[in-house]
């Protein structure tokens, strides 16, 4: 069983400021860390390679500095390390880095097939879940998305069972080998690295490639010629002059609050009133 | 099979990093442990760095540490409720290079440390806390790291892990910290654009502040406040004896909002966004608490070790430079082939007592004691002086013998002439 696990590294979201002149983010002194979400993804990866045993490769696409990511993931346990890393893909939106992250995919491929890839459900700096189920689409890959549990591999048939998160439900599915799998939040907790680990960690070898090496066929499809997405405007949102109005009553009394805050809401809302007059049985 | 190292440095500060920088510069397999994220994510200073410590060690630092401004002006304040008096040194001999402080950012600097660290072949390791020292008898022979398969061992294990060392204490080393030999300070960061920095404070590009202040601020506590100019930011922090806050029962944060209320204060930070608030403990007894720094297979270095200049404000160089000392210690006696036990170890001791470190420790080993008896220090005599200095500066018709006469009375009400006279005494005694 191979598995590719294919994360990012992020500015840690809780930690960024908006610079109050400009406007504009603040990246300065803002750690990065490994996107939450893929840690799922990992994590379950590394499961199944504890119960069915296998391999599991982390691959990344971003700038050098990435590579304390892929080191952290390698610490948790995974097998490789591979850093897609190039200028030209600079700018690329989530359509050129499905592309590119695809291209690395049919590369590793060449050394040993791959079975299953993970990757998060969404990024905490950019949110569109997208590029999951991109790199899907151009592997020619089954796409589970939003996963809450893995019941079942079964590698002589070549399928996989799981649990799904659905609107007012639970969904069950079964599919085949290969596809791609999207971890929901919570599903597991990311494991305490072993001493070997860290130490492994530090000392490994990062595999870095470059655009030639990720076996990029068409350059206008990667970095920011590839991206047709345009950010017309980064903005705060200016903080809303509302205030709390707080409401006396004399009584204090549950009976005597509901009677307040009905005759502040219907005095606000006239309509509202005359409605559930109408709709009263 | 667990590894064996030449050296275990626990802590990823700047006297853990100059130990780990020395050794592994001079070819020893060094491993360096590290519990936070990353090398300073839990390091705390106010923070101005002295060039010469750091020299020392890595000789062309300028050309690219994370240097915010070179200090060019001194100021010192003594501050009543709503005035201070004031002293202010700035001289254009700062500004040549090179220069002798900056003030920095530490989640920066650390970081930059770090990195020279590791390009010289020092293995680190963060998120590992070492949880325990592994003994043979009473010789340190490595360490016990809180994961799976955690025991490392080592030849000699350098104990940076700052002030209040658990793992000194755990091994039975140092007893508990007392709480008259350790301040609690706080500082905040405050986002202010470059041109309010510079146009506030009247510096140029690259130029920076310092401004020390005591009184009334700390409310009788023994501690100071600093405010210091970054690039586009202003640190301000204030820290008083640990035992001080117990009894007075005042929080440090209360007194770091109280401290940037202050009217001469509170203009400063106008229109600021706090960008960063952290608290630490800084062990300012002196050379009196200074513990047991080596022993069999193991050296102490830092905050540690308590190595603080409480008068002067300085600890990140008495770190690097004990870091560094304990690290040639190692590197000689290595070369020379000898065992790292108490005895041999001795020689960290010795270049301890000849260096800068122990020389000015010894020197105020008797201030803190004084201070702390003495709370007249930071209340009576900051009040007196500016009720002075507004007497003597308000015209209001009355002739300034008298008003001098007004002034003498007052401090002897305060104060008896012997009061006064012994406090003089005491303090030349402490600074002589």
């Amino acid at each position: 069983m191979h598995i590719v696990v294919c994360i990012k590294q992020v500015p840690d979201s809780a930690q960024i400021r908006v610079h109050p002149v400009t406007n504009t983010i603040m990246r300065q002194g803002v750690p990065a860390i490994v996107n939450p979400y893929d840690l799922y993804s990992l994590e379950e990866a590394l499961r199944l390679k504890d119960r069915y045993g296998g391999r599991v490769t982390v691959l990344s696409m971003g700038p050098p500095q990435a590579e304390t990511a892929l080191r952290k993931a390698i610490s948790f346990g995974a097998d490789e390390a591979i850093l897609v890393t190039d200028r030209a893909f600079a700018g690329s939106d989530t359509l050129a880095t499905s592309y590119a992250l695809a291209s690395a995919i049919r590369q590793i491929e060449k050394d040993i097939p791959v079975d299953l890839v993970f990757a998060g459900k969404q990024t905490i700096d950019g949110d569109t879940a997208q590029v999951g189920p991109g790199i899907a689409k151009r592997l020619d890959m089954r796409l589970l998305t939003y996963i809450s549990k893995i019941r079942e591999l079964d590698a002589l048939h070549g399928t996989i069972t799981v649990e799904r998160r659905a609107e007012g439900g639970v969904q069950v599915l079964k599919t085949k080998l290969p596809c791609l799998v999207t971890v929901l939040e919570g599903t597991n907790e990311m494991r305490f690295a072993t001493m070997n680990n860290m130490f492994r960690a530090a000392r490994y070898p990062l595999k870095v490639w470059n655009k030639e090496s990720a076996g990029i066929e068409d350059l206008t499809k990667i970095g920011l010629k590839g991206s047709p997405t345009i950010v017309s405007k980064v903005f705060a949102p200016s903080p809303k002059a509302v205030k709390a109005e707080i409401i006396d009553t004399e009584s204090n009394q549950p009976k005597d609050l509901v009677v307040t805050l009905l005759a502040k809401l219907f005095t606000k809302k006239p309509d509202l009133a005359h409605d559930i007059a109408k709709n009263a049985p | 099979m667990a590894e064996k190292f030449d050296a275990i440095v626990v802590g990823a500060g700047p006297s853990g990093n100059a130990a780990a920088y020395t050794l592994a510069k001079s070819g020893l397999k060094v491993l360096q442990i590290e519990r936070g994220e990353y090398p300073g994510s839990k390091n705390v200073q106010g923070a101005i760095l002295y060039s010469d410590a750091l020299e020392r060690i890595i000789p062309d630092f300028r050309e690219d540490a994370p240097l915010e401004r070179h200090i060019v002006e001194q100021q010192m304040w003594i501050l009543d409720d709503e005035s201070y008096v004031g002293s202010t040194y700035r001289s254009a001999e700062f500004n040549k290079p090179p220069y002798n402080r900056y003030t920095i950012i530490r989640a920066q600097f650390d970081k930059w440390f770090s990195k020279k660290v590791q390009d010289a072949g020092a293995l680190l390791i963060c998120e590992t806390t070492v949880s325990n020292l592994l003994l043979d008898k009473n010789r340190v022979i490595g360490i016990q790291t809180d994961r799976e398969g955690g025991a490392i061992y080592a030849d000699i294990v350098i104990l940076a892990d700052g002030v209040n060392s658990l793992l000194a204490k755990k091994a039975g080393f140092h007893p508990e910290l007392n709480a008259g030999d350790v301040a609690l300070a706080v500082k905040e960061i405050h986002f202010l654009p470059q041109n309010l920095v510079e146009e506030r404070f009247n510096i140029d590009d690259e130029e920076g502040v310092v401004i020390e202040m005591v009184g009334k601020i700390t409310q009788g506590m023994m501690g100071t406040g600093f405010l210091y100019t970054n690039k586009e930011s202003v640190t301000i922090g204030v820290g008083c004896m640990l035992s001080d806050f117990k009894q007075q029962k005042t929080t440090p944060y209360m007194l770091l909002e109280q401290m940037k209320a202050h009217p001469a204060i509170k203009p400063l930070l106008a229109g600021s966004e706090m960008k960063e608030y952290t608290a630490h403990l800084i062990p300012e007894g002196g050379y009196k608490a200074i513990p047991k720094i080596f022993g069999d297979g193991w050296m102490m270095v830092g905050d540690a070790a308590m190595f603080v200049n409480a008068v002067h404000r300085e600890g990140s160089n008495l770190a690097m430079t004990s870091g560094r000392l304990a690290a040639e210690t190692v590197i000689e006696l290595a070369k020379q082939g000898r065992e790292m036990t108490e005895a041999n170890l001795s020689l960290y001791r010795e270049k301890l007592d000849d260096s800068f470190i122990l020389k000015d420790l010894k020197k105020y080993k008797d201030l803190p004691g004084i201070l702390h008896k003495n709370p007249q220090f930071f209340t009576t005599y900051p009040e007196l002086v500016n009720r002075a200095a507004h007497s003597m500066l308000t015209v209001d018709g009355i002739d300034k013998k008298t008003k001098e006469l007004e002034i003498r009375r007052s401090f002897l009400k305060k104060r008896s002439l012997f009061g006064l006279i012994g406090d003089a005494f005491k303090m030349w005694r402490a600074f002589e």
